[in-house]
């Protein structure tokens, strides 16, 4: 039997446990509303009116106005910038994990002279912004002919994406067995039909969460496209843009010719494939990055 | 076989190297020539030009101003977002329910593109319909109606700086979570025993136990710090801010480079930022430097 001063304490022990749990649902859920109002905010105003965007900027949209959606897409442009986005990071993405694996393999498997220096060639590349390279890198997109071209924006994204990438295949390639490949260079198979046969099929995990990693980068990739693909004198049409720049130009045109609806809509939907993909791959997006941030 | 193997590693080396050295490696070293030239505008005039574009560095004021605002954020930027993150990671522990929600929801500004974020965000500084007038409104604080954030000199950094920590802290959370899984839990069952509670357990045993991860954090968030090109370029129109309020060095160069075309000159921008991104990162290293506890 307990004594009175034994639950009275008791009592109270729970009482400031619950107000401490309390506590700290208030402040995670004030976060949580700091991260997602914004968004939802920006999804709701992007099916108002112009008019309720600023005269009800709280409301709710008295009708869905799906023609923002509309004038956003084809009068905005935005569904071309999306078009010249897949374009670029379609081939991009698919290039990036291929020869960043052949790079991974080689440094993983085999013992050659100057390995280190091919090692660490890839790995200085992940510790210098990006803006250190801009003025040489215009410069020999120029020389080239690849400046304002897919083509050049493509082989740009790829060489910036390799160092991580290669850095992040070297260490799950040498955590594969070795027993398969011995296996297959017994049976005389070559060491192309090695790598690409047996090695490429078992780093299938690895190349979907780089893989993924590479697409949020290449994606939000934002330095880039605005210096090498501005066209500036070549396009005055907007019609070569990929999405980030794109949304960059329409924003900045509001304060010439206002559309917030459109352009709400224009935020809508470009956020929509990032949350998706977030959505589905959230466990690999935060061990990779979480990862990566480790190790590199 | 072995004739077969060196052809082998050769052209599986070649492609990406070549591409590697051409677009990444080459232009990072040339920077470090280019930075002691002359050259301007169109003509490929190329002079050598010796430490002047430094001295000219030395003596303009819009270059100071806006390594001020890196220098601002360098100091700002890691100290907030460490405390809010690990504060957050240490409310995860306290047995809640509903953490994935809270986790996958924090995390997720991490992954948006610095545009949607800064156009987001822009949003929510409006004067007029903006959610923070808004809601200051609402709080009854009239004298900040239709207050410009992003259009007044005195709040415009320190607007996006609040953006670069509500984007940033949900990853940095994750991370010290991840740490903490690591850490053994006899060590908090024996400071239990001693009659520890949580918040003396999570300083004297949770952040000595987590202290790579707050070190890496450290040189990350230095690091950003350093840069901020993209939500400066979005939040201020590709300005600066007005007055230039809002301006860092990497901005500051790309119109150099690409509005002015003193190409020599804004590399020589680029390379000073370079060498004190190397020396905050040797000496933030160093620092932090402590004896690991070993478990």
């Amino acid at each position: 039997m307990a004594s009175p001063a034994f639950t009275q304490q008791n009592r109270k022990e729970r009482s400031t446990f619950t107000i401490w749990k309390a506590l700290i649902y208030v402040v995670l859920a004030f976060w949580a509303f700091m991260v997602i109002f914004p968004m939802l905010w920006a999804t709701i105003s992007s099916f108002k009116t112009d008019q309720e965007i600023f005269f009800s900027p709280w409301g709710l949209p008295g009708a869905l106005q799906w023609d923002n959606f509309a004038r956003a897409w084809t009068k905005a442009k935005l569904g071309i910038f999306f078009f010249n986005t897949i374009l670029v990071i379609i081939p991009a993405i698919g290039l990036t994990l291929l020869l960043s694996s052949m790079v991974a393999y080689v440094l993983a498997r085999f013992s050659f002279r100057g390995k280190q220096f091919v090692f660490y060639l890839f790995l200085t590349g992940m510790m210098f912004p990006i803006f250190l390279a801009l003025v040489p890198l215009y410069f020999v997109m120029q020389f080239s002919g690849l400046l304002n071209t897919f083509q050049g924006l493509i082989i740009v994204y790829v060489a910036f994406s390799l160092p991580f990438t290669v850095f992040f295949l070297t260490g799950f390639f040498k955590t594969l067995p070795t027993e398969l490949a011995e296996a297959a260079m017994m049976d005389g198979a070559s060491h192309y039909r090695i790598f690409f046969n047996v090695m490429l099929p078992l780093a299938a995990p690895a190349l979907v969460s780089v893989g993924i990693f590479n697409f949020l980068g290449q994606w939000n990739q934002f330095i880039l496209p605005n210096v090498l693909m501005s066209n500036v004198g070549l396009d005055e049409s907007q019609s070569r843009y990929v999405l980030s720049q794109g949304l960059y130009y329409l924003y900045g045109q509001q304060f010439y010719q206002s559309d917030w609806s459109g352009l709400f809509a224009a935020v809508t939907l470009v956020t929509i494939p990032t949350l998706v993909v977030y959505i589905l791959f959230h466990d690999r997006i935060e061990a990779g990055l979480t990862v990566g941030a480790l190790k590199g | 076989m072995k004739y077969g193997q060196r052809t082998f590693i050769f052209t599986f080396l070649f492609i990406p190297v070549l591409v590697y050295v051409v677009f990444v490696a080459v232009p990072y070293l040339t920077s470090m020539a280019v930075a002691f030239t002359k050259w301007r505008g169109l003509s490929m005039n190329i002079t050598f030009n010796g430490f002047n574009n430094f001295i000219k560095l030395g003596n303009d004021e819009n270059f100071w101003n806006a390594l001020s605002h890196n220098g601002i954020a360098l100091i700002a930027l890691p100290i907030v977002i460490i405390i809010i993150s690990l504060f957050f990671a240490f409310l995860f522990t306290q047995g809640i329910r509903g953490n994935g929600f809270f986790r996958v929801a924090f995390f997720f500004p991490q992954v948006m593109s610095a545009i949607i974020v800064g156009v987001l965000w822009s949003f929510v500084y409006h004067p007029t319909i903006g959610m923070l007038n808004g809601f200051l409104g609402i709080l009854g604080v009239s004298s900040m109606k239709s207050f410009p954030w992003l259009g007044d000199p005195n709040t415009v950094f320190g607007a996006i700086l609040a953006v670069t920590v509500w984007q940033a802290v949900g990853f940095y959370m994750v991370l010290f979570i991840t740490g903490m899984e690591s850490i053994p839990p006899h060590f908090y069952e024996a400071a239990k025993l001693d009659g520890a509670n949580s918040i003396v357990m999570f300083i004297q045993i949770t952040i000595p136990m987590l202290w790579e991860s707050i070190r890496t954090a450290i040189v990350f968030l230095a690091l950003g710090a350093m840069d901020m090109y993209a939500i400066v370029m979005i939040m201020t129109n590709g300005s600066g801010g007005p007055s230039r309020a809002a301006d860092v060095v990497p901005r500051y160069m790309v119109e150099a480079a690409f509005q002015n075309g003193e190409w020599g000159y804004a590399t020589a921008m680029a390379v000073v930022l370079m060498l004190i991104i190397l020396i905050l990162s040797i000496l933030s290293l160093r620092f932090t430097q402590r004896e690991t506890l070993e478990f």
